[in-house]
This record gives structure tokens, C-alpha cells and sequence, in this order.
């Protein structure tokens, strides 16, 4: 099954790098409103007339940057609050598992949404920052109960023992040990920003700022809805929903084979 | 416990913070546009409505920042929470009227979502269903995977507007009056159907999967095989023995799960245009209504705090290991 997790996000990445370059920029055509698939259009068009296959593949691309933002991002910041609270201890540990706590209290969409009142999304950077500001903090702690671990373990001991510096402990010898670990975390991150963010969209917070799969689904439901009739529509809410759908399954999959053949526990 | 206390105090000061700087960190002045609402729909000179604005807003932009945060704590541990823009009615009352209907629509899901969830996870370890097992995991798979707001959308497409079979909006029909009565309640649950089911859906298979992986590791235990060879009925082993033991982590995330549909209401609430307090969270925000969203803001972390609260105090009163160790 994770193979097929794996086919599945490598041809969705594959479409997000190469795709935008092949397909035309959908162009909005009123005399070709709502026109079922076709040999022109592979999956008809929208309201506006718009080609629904060429919004499809740019959207790949934003999607899979802003998920790719929000995930670099939280992990980034988890590594270095796990890491540095597990390794220092004491004072800088307790303040720091505070703050973590405090963050996994508080829920994660609402936060977003009062943030997305002040940070003006305009690009995928911005929009992947607002995603990602609110979700490190559960991977945070988990690296810092594995530093703790590997901490008395005796090559650290050792590393510790000929003078090796702070930094040189980190990059060479704990990141190695937790980078499997971090892995699949990420993956999960990623999973839960491309929620939220259609989410996000469907709920109207962020303005419109060109192709997404949650914007074409908020303009599939505001715009025609099921309720037009005909065939169209529903394959125009189908497909951003079968995007996600797919995408997320893939990862899941993905996730779940990489997590097998890294922890030796759950191999069989 | 103390630690606990200190954690909860300053979450609650952080996000009160967070919303209060929030209004100051906004691009434009929330005063003067509140100003010029004021003075286009009350026709009100501009000094007054300047006041008023002001007033309204719980915001003076001549006063220095830490006192402005001060009144504002001062006036809200005396219950005031300002005056709404957009809806001609105090904060307080409008939080006050949103609550119950997100705790109702919440606590019945949950409620139902647990039950369930936890019966079938139970039979599924107890009979080492791989069948079963298989279902709820691709189930889990697909409901983990789209966003709840689809599931909403597809639930009133489906009963609502093609079956006819359930209304799609509101929490009662205006026909019926407020109040104890049989014909009021009865609506009520009528229209939290499909919000209910909502919830239902997208949690139930986490119970199921909770349950099953909690009981799977009890069934190894000793005391288990000691049962079984005691010659106990199956009947006791599986509710006394297997039952009992494996609710009491399910229990403990029982609470803390109520905080997180606390904290994703405002997804399907605004779908089902429920008047619940994410539903008004998220109005507020799309409406730039400031005091209205550090209310209903507020009020989202104190339901996940309070819960937090409750689900330690059921640990301790129900897990006898905790109750020894005082």
C-alpha cells in the first residue's frame, strides 16, 4: 500500500513542477460557460467558462507549495525548540515546554482564522507561514522526549566527553536519529495544512489570490453549486475535491509505509 | 497542580493579548472606519460618532497601549466585552446566546460519536475482526482526508435539498416559540440532525480506532489470560475485565476532544448557518467586527480550558492508580 501512497504523491509532485508549463493559463470564456468534458476542455468548464483541467494542474502547484511552506516551516521550529529544550534542560526547558503547552491549547483554527484578520495572504509563503505558525508545537514536544532519550546514550556521552561543541551534537548526532521521525510528522503537517487551507477558502478569510483547489472549490459552491443541475457542476466540485482527496490519501499511505520501515517495531 | 493552574493563566493572558494586539496590529484605523459607519448610517456629526466609535470599540488610539490593555481586562472581569458592530447588541449577550447551542449540537456528537465508536472498537479487538478492521481504517483514511466543511456540504445537498428529509439551516423554524416547551424542543433537534450527523462522521472512526488499538494491548495482558483461565463468562471478561479498563484513556480524551470541536465549529456551524459560537467567530471576522471576535475568540479558549480541567479531574476520580499515589 505505501508504494501506491508513494506513485500517487510522486505523480502529484511531478504535476505541481512540470504541469503549470504545459497546460494553458485558464482563461475565463462566457460563451463556453458550463460546457461538459470534452476533447478541448478534459474536464469541461466553470461558470465563468474557464478550463477546469488547466485550474486543476495550476492548483496542484499552489497547493503543494503552500502545504510545503507550512510544513518546512512547523518543522523547523519544532526541531529547534525540541532540540534545544531536551538538550539545555533546566530553565530554558521549562520555558520553552511552557510556551508549547500554551500553543497546543489553544485550538489551531481559530487561531489561524483571527491571524488571517491581520496577515494580508497574498502570496503562498505568507499563506504557508499562517499555516504552519500553529502547528509545531505537538512535534516540539515529541522531539524533545527523543532527544531526551538519546541524550544518555552513550555516543553522545562520547561526542560530549572529546569536546565536541553544542552544534556539532545537534547536526551530526541527534538530527540522524530523528530525521525518520521528523519525516513522517512533516507529512502529517502537510496534511493538516492543506485542510485548513481549504478550509480557510471555503469559509471566504482568504482573498482570492489566483488558483487553489479550495478557491475553485468555494467558486464551485458559491458560483454554480450542485443545485445548477446538469452534469457539470458536479464534476467541477468533484475535482478539487478528488485532488485533495487523492493527495491526501497518498500521503497518508506514504506516511504509514515510511513509519513501517523506519521503526522496526511495527514490521512484521 | 499548580504548574497546571500557572499554564492555564497564561494561556488565558496570551490570547487575551493576541486578540487585543490583533485590533491594534489591523492595516487602516478601526476607529475612523467605525467612525465613518457611524456617521453615513446614524447620521451623527463626526465628533460624536468619533466618541462613540470609540466607546464601541473599547479603543482609544491617544491613550498609551498598556493602559488601553488594562481598561480592557478591567472591563472585562466586569463583564463587559464592548458593543458589537454589526449585530446592535452587546458582546456579552451575543456569547451568552451562541454558547448553548454549540454545547448542545457538540455534546450530543460527542456523546453519540464515543458511544458508538467505542461499542464497535471493543467488538472488532474482542473478535479479531480483520475484516472490520479493514473497513474502519479506509473509512478513517477517506474522513481524515476531506475537509469537514465537504462532508457538511454533501450531507444538506443530500438530506436537505434532494431528500427533503431534514432542514439546512438555523437551529428551529420561527414558527415555534422559545422555550420549555415539547413542540420547541422537538424542533431543536430537528434542525442539530445534520450538524449532529456532521460531527458524528468525521470523529466517529478515531473512537473506533482509539478503542481497538487500547484493547488490542489489554487482551495480552496477564490478568486477561488469568481471567480466560479462571473460566470467567465471556460476557464478564469482555464488559468487566476489557471494557472497563480500556474506557478509561478513551474517557480521558473524551474531554479533551469536546475542546477540539469547540475549536472546529466554526466550519460547520457556518455551513449549517447554526448561531453557535464559531458560526458568530467567524461572521465576526468576515465582517471586521472586533469586539465580536475577541468574544467569541475568548470564549472558544475558555470551553477548551474548562475541558481540559474536567478531563483531569475524571482522570483522577476514575483511574484508582492516580487516586492511591495522594
Amino acid at each position: 500500500m505505501s508504494r501506491v501512497g508513494l506513485v500517487i504523491v510522486s505523480i502529484f509532485i511531478l504535476v505541481a513542477i512540470f504541469g503549470p508549463a504545459l497546460v494553458q493559463e485558464p482563461e475565463s470564456d462566457f460563451l463556453v460557460r458550463l460546457k461538459a468534458p470534452s476533447s478541448e476542455h478534459w474536464l469541461g468548464t466553470d461558470y465563468a467558462g474557464r478550463d477546469i483541467f488547466s485550474m486543476f494542474i495550476m492548483g496542484t502547484r499552489t497547493v503543494l507549495m503552500v502545504a510545503l511552506y507550512a510544513g518546512v516551516f512547523a518543522v523547523i521550529v519544532a526541531c529547534a525548540v525540541g532540540i534545544t529544550s531536551g538538550l539545555l534542560g533546566g530553565k530554558a526547558d521549562a520555558v520553552l515546554m511552557m510556551i508549547t503547552d500554551i500553543v497546543l491549547t489553544m485550538p489551531q483554527f481559530p487561531v489561524i482564522m483571527v491571524l488571517s484578520m491581520v496577515i494580508n495572504v497574498s502570496n503562498n509563503l505568507l499563506f504557508g507561514f499562517v499555516l504552519g505558525i500553529w502547528s509545531w508545537a505537538a512535534l516540539a514536544k515529541a522531539i524533545r522526549t527523543q532527544v531526551l532519550t538519546l541524550k544518555d546514550k552513550d555516543f553522545i556521552e562520547a561526542s560530549r566527553i572529546m569536546g565536541i561543541s553544542n552544534i556539532n551534537i545537534i547536526t551530526k548526532d541527534i538530527l540522524p536519529n530523528i530525521v525518520s521521525f521528523v519525516a513522517i510528522n512533516f507529512i502529517s503537517i502537510m496534511r493538516g495544512a492543506i485542510l485548513s487551507s481549504v478550509n480557510l477558502m471555503v469559509l471566504g478569510l482568504v482573498p482570492i489570490n489566483g488558483t487553489h483547489w479550495g478557491m475553485m472549490l468555494q467558486m464551485a459552491i458559491g458560483q454554480t453549486s450542485l443545485l445548477y443541475g446538469g452534469i457539470q457542476p458536479i464534476v467541477n466540485f468533484a475535482t478539487p475535491i478528488m485532488g485533495i482527496l487523492l493527495f491526501q490519501l497518498g500521503c497518508y499511505l506514504f506516511a504509514m509505509g515510511l513509519d513501517e520501515a523506519m521503526n522496526p517495531r511495527l514490521r512484521r | 497542580m499548580a504548574k497546571k493552574i500557572l499554564r492555564m493563566a497564561l494561556t488565558l493572558i496570551i490570547s487575551l493579548v493576541l486578540v487585543f494586539f490583533i485590533v491594534k496590529a489591523m492595516p487602516g484605523d478601526p476607529v475612523q472606519t467605525l467612525t465613518q459607519q457611524y456617521m453615513t448610517t446614524d447620521k451623527l456629526p463626526y465628533e460624536q460618532a468619533y466618541e462613540r466609535a470609540k466607546v464601541a470599540l473599547n479603543y482609544d488610539p491617544e491613550v498609551p497601549v498598556m493602559e488601553q490593555f488594562l481598561t480592557y481586562i478591567n472591563q472585562l472581569l466586569h463583564g463587559d466585552m464592548g458593543q458589537s458592530m454589526s449585530y446592535k447588541d452587546s458582546v456579552v449577550n451575543i456569547v451568552l446566546g451562541a454558547l448553548p447551542w454549540t454545547l448542545l449540537v457538540c455534546s450530543i456528537s460527542l456523546l453519540l460519536s464515543f458511544a458508538v465508536g467505542n461499542i464497535v472498537g471493543l467488538f472488532i479487538a474482542w473478535k479479531r475482526s480483520r475484516l472490520w478492521d479493514g473497513i474502519m481504517s479506509g473509512y478513517q483514511a477517506v474522513f481524515g482526508s476531506i475537509p469537514d466543511y465537504i462532508v457538511a456540504y454533501l450531507l444538506v445537498v443530500i438530506f436537505s435539498i434532494s431528500l427533503g428529509l431534514f432542514p439546512a439551516r438555523g437551529a428551529y423554524s420561527s414558527e415555534t416559540v422559545p422555550g420549555w416547551n415539547l413542540d420547541f424542543i422537538l424542533d431543536v433537534m430537528y434542525h442539530a440532525a445534520l450538524p449532529v450527523l456532521c460531527y458524528f462522521l468525521t470523529t466517529v472512526a478515531s473512537w473506533v480506532m482509539g478503542m481497538k488499538a487500547i484493547c488490542v494491548g489489554l487482551l495480552g495482558e496477564d490478568y486477561m489470560n488469568y481471567a480466560r483461565a479462571r473460566g470467567l463468562s465471556r460476557k464478564r471478561i469482555l464488559f468487566t475485565y476489557l471494557g472497563r479498563n480500556a474506557m478509561l484513556p478513551q474517557i480521558t480524551s473524551l474531554a479533551i476532544t469536546f475542546g477540539l470541536l469547540f475549536g472546529g465549529s466554526p466550519v460547520i456551524e457556518n455551513l449549517f448557518v447554526y448561531p453557535g459560537v464559531g458560526f458568530y467567530l467567524n461572521s465576526a471576522i468576515s465582517r471586521r467586527d472586533y469586539p465580536l471576535m475577541q468574544g467569541m475568540f475568548l470564549m472558544i479558549i475558555i470551553m477548551v480550558l474548562i475541558s481540559g480541567l474536567v478531563a483531569d479531574a475524571l482522570n483522577k476520580w476514575l483511574n484508582p492508580r492516580l487516586r492511591e499515589k495522594r
